[in-house]
């Protein structure tokens, strides 16, 4: 038995990653009785839920009692340009609500409305005011909230511990292959079912309102096992990100700011997002100023403002306006509350937007307007789930929240990730519990699986090789950037093919100072192997659709292909190989679909 | 814009020393950025926690010329051109490795806080109903973004290591303070929040609010209701009597 | 690259300490300053035992006179056998009101005792058992002191009032200012502090269901951030109240009639 040398730990059901989907799968997981790990990477209550701002979706009706989950069902279909798994998107709408009331349950306080029940703001590509917030800090409450909640729960946490690979017996996922972060020492950990948690990929771009953590792992390490990915194409940029000063390029700017009132300008003072506004929305759309700023307080009347339109159409109109030289002194655009909104609203509405600003850019947003660009924020794409049970298309392998696919499509809307990580969070917490209670026994963890990864971590100290993992990150950021960014087309992806080739190599030849005592520089080379394998998915489901829809822009096929509309691009492991094919997206039942032609 | 000079310590729990870095400064820098810089140029092993790098996770932590700063929302321009910078890990926590300390303390006096426990749903649909004035002051200690710089700078247990045992510190009383003045929880923890707190140790110093980053008014809106809620229930003298005079309660 | 070696503190090999450079003593020593100042002055003040009363100004120090050897009696508590200063019959219950004042132990718990002396640097003190025992648990009682407070603010408040009745009917002095000036930041200290605040509404759970207590706090808590500033203030104007009074009685100042 060679794995008596790694700390090993036995569960039935492993979770990785403790942002929102990881917590709540696990809550779920050990409320049904089985033995439940929950794994991250930093420490707990750090993770990147925390840093979502404006809110979380859900159709309550306490603001518009005329919003239900058909409507909001509705909204992120249309969001996603149809692309979304249907099902997935009527599980989200249906039950969203009754997951927020539950938070509120666990001790969640969000903001009221004047007759005490929760207060919902508007925000991009929804109908109604629908999201559920605190201020400008929701993620921080709901984090909190269920990390307060799963403590008492007798989940045994494992922080700052990084699973690098998972392991298999036979074709079923039996636990995962790990280090802890302060010592360098190997953990494995044997489970009957485990749940991928691990976010996104943002780390991959050099402007990212993503934090390092989000290098893609649990993408990686699904593709790693065979499971299939989905939408890969699909990266979303949000339009508001901080562009000044350098250093601080790429931290979000919450799109509560425009769901407040704010507007976006250009240089000329002009709000051209009124010249943005695809036909796609244009029944839907405000044509003037005066309706648009009608609509914040009578939606019956107005329609919405084109500053909330979906966030892949606001950052396509922003990158055109900068190319257009009409953009701001550091090549933003300017986003203004300061002129619409009293100091004392903006303060009390949006408190951490205020403090960023002031504090990292010397920028009194009650006074100026702010300066913002398209920053890389979320993956559509994702492991391909069974949208019921969040079951991967490899046994014993569930995912949940950024890091699966389907849900959102071409493209998601803002408020929708908060509802995605506690309905599916949960779900994926019960169907893997269950999953564990009708599994067998024992099973056994092949040695030579476990030396071959360990060995492979290790290469890093011990070979001679003469490069240092942060420049190769660099150079893959750079890369992605500029290749694989909000504008694609067929030469830029097959060269940005060719570099991560290159940088494929170059990672051969990572080479890090130190010991295996928490050696940042050695995350790093171990991350690398995540973000390139996701690159590299994303470049080639880019050049697979050959169309341009949702987050997914090509200059060379500038339409919507409705043949394109009804197939995903999956991304899938053979052999040593990446392979690349369409598959048919599940189809819509009638009533549903009935839906979309009576609001036509 | 120039070099700048930085002092980082660099060590384990067996020891270490300051190392001296020069690295080149661009406007709107933060020390952390300064940090990575020269994570990325000279030292690739040099640890540190950081993750949203925007003042709202609470990880990068540490001691900017002796101030508990987050080093994220540290502009490098409050300092002097020329000025050496030193940044050493908290001192309040075992080190770990450079500037990663073990906080662990904190997640285990966590998890001995008991649960929220709220009043049933008001309404048939399960929810509730509060107002903004019963939340505002609650919301206000639920900014915490757990940096554990108020834990770090509380001499309570900064300078007197065995209060560990006795003293669950600023965060916690806020956290504490957070669930006595929640308006639907039912639980009554001013024993806790005397005993197993401790917040007799607490002598209202105000250096937690000093460096509190999301600018939460511990001292005044959290430790002192709590002390004020415990001479309700423990220190009231008249209070005391009426109880024995009337029986309990 | 410069390695430079340090010492380790103790038990854990714990990192450097005390590394600040700033100057962080003039905080604590601003305020060993201005509250040495006050109790020396007060303390002369009150053994003087003459010169605080110029008609109509009653000192703030001598007031309320409760004894029988009082210059201007204000209701008369304690006999002639009483011959000390009557300044010492009562000066003990603002005293310990400051005393136990939620800013005030802040205040000197750092700039007396040193623990801690500035924020992260080390307490001047091994041992450390914060307000739990003997006499610290003693804080406890800051609420009754804070009745008694309010008690001297409606004192000097009628003392305030007798200030604007000179021997020839109505009138307003400089004196008279002073005295009303003082009396309005004693009551903004005394009815900013924490101990009102929790009183008076802190104490409720759910706000919506006491709103007239709501109100009271929320205004309270306005007060209250400002609760040091009012601290300081208050102290001064009470130094400068006795010393204008004690001046003109002495004859060395004229109080200018106003009205």
């Amino acid at each position: 038995m060679a794995d008596e040398k790694y700390e090993t730990h036995e569960y039935d059901v492993i979770v990785i990653g403790a942002g929102g989907a990881g917590l709540r799968a696990a809550i779920e997981a050990s409320a049904q009785g089985v033995r439940t790990a929950l794994i991250c990477k930093s420490l707990l209550g750090k993770a990147h839920t925390v840093m979502a701002e404006g809110g979380i979706a859900a159709a309550l009706g306490n603001v518009y009692p005329e919003d239900n989950w058909q409507v909001h069902f509705r909204d992120t279909m249309r969001g996603g340009k149809m692309l979304n798994n249907w099902r997935m998107a009527q599980l989200h709408a249906q039950e969203a609500p009754a997951r927020v009331v539950e938070l509120e349950a666990w001790g969640a306080l969000f903001d009221r409305t004047k007759d005490g029940r929760i207060l919902q703001r508007d925000f991009g590509g929804h109908r109604y005011a629908r999201l559920a917030h605190v201020g400008d800090r929701t993620g921080l409450e709901m984090i909190r909230t269920l990390q307060q909640h799963a403590v008492h729960k007798g989940i045994d946490v494992f922080m700052e511990c990084t699973i690098v690979r998972l392991l298999k017996e036979g074709e079923r996922a039996c636990g995962a292959f790990g280090y802890w972060r302060e010592t360098g020492r190997f953990v494995v950990f044997k489970a009957k079912a485990v749940v991928l948690a691990t976010g996104g990929i943002g780390k991959a771009w050099k402007i990212t309102s993503n934090s390092w953590e989000y290098t893609g792992d649990g993408h990686a390490l699904a593709y790693g096992v065979g499971a299939d990915l989905i939408d890969m194409e699909f990266v979303q940029f949000h339009p508001t990100g901080m562009v000044w000063p350098p250093s601080v390029r790429g931290i979000l700017v919450t799109e509560g700011v425009r769901g407040d009132g704010g507007t976006l300008k250009n240089a000329l003072g002009e709000r051209f997002m009124f010249n943005y506004i695809p036909e796609f929305f244009r029944a839907e759309t405000a044509e003037t100023e005066a309706e648009a700023d009608g609509w914040y307080t009578d939606k019956k009347k107005n329609r919405r403002t084109p500053d909330l339109l979906p966030r892949d159409e606001v950052a396509r109109a922003i990158v055109a306006e900068i190319k257009a030289g009409r953009g701001s002194p550091h090549g933003g655009v300017f986003l203004d509350i300061a002129s619409r909104r009293d100091p004392e609203t903006i303060k009390r509405r949006l408190p951490s937007m205020y403090h960023q600003f002031k504090e990292l850019a010397d920028v009194d947003i009650t006074k100026q307007p702010m300066e913002v660009g398209p920053t890389c924020h979320y993956a559509m794409g994702g492991v391909r789930v069974d949208a019921d049970t969040t079951a991967a298309t490899v046994p014993g392998l569930f995912a949940a929240g950024e890091v699966a696919g389907g849900m959102h499509g071409a493209n998601r809307l803002g408020g929708n990730s908060l509802s995605d990580l506690v309905v599916f969070g949960r779900r994926a917490g019960l169907y893997a519990a269950e999953y564990a209670k009708r599994s067998p026994g024992s099973f056994t963890v092949d040695a030579g699986q476990l030396g071959a990864i360990a060995r492979e971590c290790l290469e890093p100290f011990e070979r001679g090789g003469d490069e240092n993992p942060y420049t190769v990150h660099r150079d893959l950021q750079e890369c992605m950037q500029i290749l694989v960014g909000i504008i694609r087309n067929e030469g830029e992806l097959k060269k940005a093919l060719e570099e991560l080739a290159v940088l494929r190599e170059r990672q051969g030849r990572v080479r890090v100072a130190g010991n295996r005592q928490y050696n940042p520089g050695w995350h790093l080379a171990m991350d690398l192997h995540s973000m390139l394998t996701v690159s590299e998915a994303v470049a080639r489901a880019a050049l697979e659709r050959k169309e341009s829809r949702g987050a997914h822009t090509r200059e060379d096929y500038p339409r919507m292909d409705p043949t394109f509309g009804k197939v995903n691009v999956v991304v899938r492991r053979v052999g040593d190989a990446m392979s690349v094919s369409q598959e048919p997206l599940p189809q819509m039942p009638d009533d549903l679909r009935r839906l979309f032609e009576e609001s036509k | 814009m120039a070099d700048v000079t930085v002092r980082v310590w660099r060590g384990n729990a067996q020891g270490g020393a300051f190392h001296e870095y020069r690295v080149p400064v661009e406007e709107g820098m933060v020390v952390l950025d300064v940090l990575h810089r020269i994570q990325a140029i000279h030292a690739n092993d040099l640890a540190l926690r950081w993750n949203c790098k925007a003042g709202k996770c609470g990880s990068c932590g540490a001691e900017v010329n002796g101030h508990p700063r987050l080093t994220c929302m540290t502009r490098m321009n409050i300092f002097t051109p020329g000025e050496t910078i030193t940044v050493a890990p908290m001192k309040t926590f075992p080190i770990i490795k450079d500037l990663v300390t073990d906080v662990s303390f904190n997640f285990q006096v966590a998890k001995k806080i008991p649960a929220f426990q709220s009043r049933p749903p008001d309404a048939p649909d399960g929810s509730w109903r509060m107002m903004q004035e019963d939340i505002d002051r609650v919301q206000e200690f639920r900014k915490c973004i757990e940096c554990f710089l108020c834990q770090n700078v509380c001499h309570v247990i900064r300078d007197h290591e065995g209060k560990k045992q006795h003293f669950a510190g600023p965060r916690f009383f806020v956290r504490l303070a957070e669930l006595e003045m929640h308006p639907l929880d039912t639980g009554t923890r001013t024993g806790l929040v005397k005993e197993f707190a401790g917040i007799g140790l607490c002598n209202i110093t105000k250096c937690c609010t000093e460096v509190c980053p999301e600018h939460i008014r511990i001292t005044d809106n959290a430790i002192i209701p709590l002390k004020e809620r415990v001479v309700d229930e423990h220190y009231d003298p008249v209070v005391w009597l009426l109880r024995k005079v009337l029986g309990k309660r | 690259m410069a390695i430079e070696a340090v010492k380790h503190a103790g038990d854990r090999g714990a990192a450097p300490t005390a590394l600040r450079k700033d100057a962080w003593w003039v905080q604590p020593a601003l305020t060993v300053l201005g509250l040495g100042a006050f109790i020396v002055y007060s303390t002369w003040a009150a053994f003087q035992n003459a010169y605080y009363y110029a008609d109509p100004y009653l000192s703030p120090f001598y007031s309320p006179c409760v004894a029988a050897n009082c210059q201007h009696l204000t209701v008369q508590l304690v006999g002639s056998w009483w011959t000390w200063s009557p300044a010492f019959l009562i000066l003990w219950a603002p005293g310990v009101f400051r005393l136990t004042c939620y800013y005030y132990r802040k205040a000197y718990y750092r700039s007396f005792w040193w623990a801690p002396p500035a924020c992260a640097m080390p307490d001047a003190r091994r041992g450390y058992d914060g307000e739990t025992s003997f006499p610290l648990v003693f804080q406890n009682i800051h609420r009754y002191t804070f009745y008694l407070a309010v008690l001297f603010i409606v004192i000097l408040t009628w003392d305030a009032i007798l200030a604007l009745r000179f021997p020839d009917g109505f009138g307003v002095g400089v004196g008279t200012l002073v005295l009303w000036v003082n009396v309005v930041l004693l009551a903004l200290y005394t009815f900013s502090c924490h101990s009102c605040r929790h009183l008076c509404g802190g104490h409720v759970d759910i706000f919506s269901r006491a709103p007239f207590r709501y109100r009271i706090w929320h205004r309270l808590s306005m007060l209250n951030e400002r609760h040091a500033l009012f601290a300081w203030l208050s102290l001064t104007s009470v130094g400068l109240a006795d010393l204008y009074v004690r001046l003109v009685a002495m004859g060395i100042l004229r109080d200018v009639r106003l009205l």
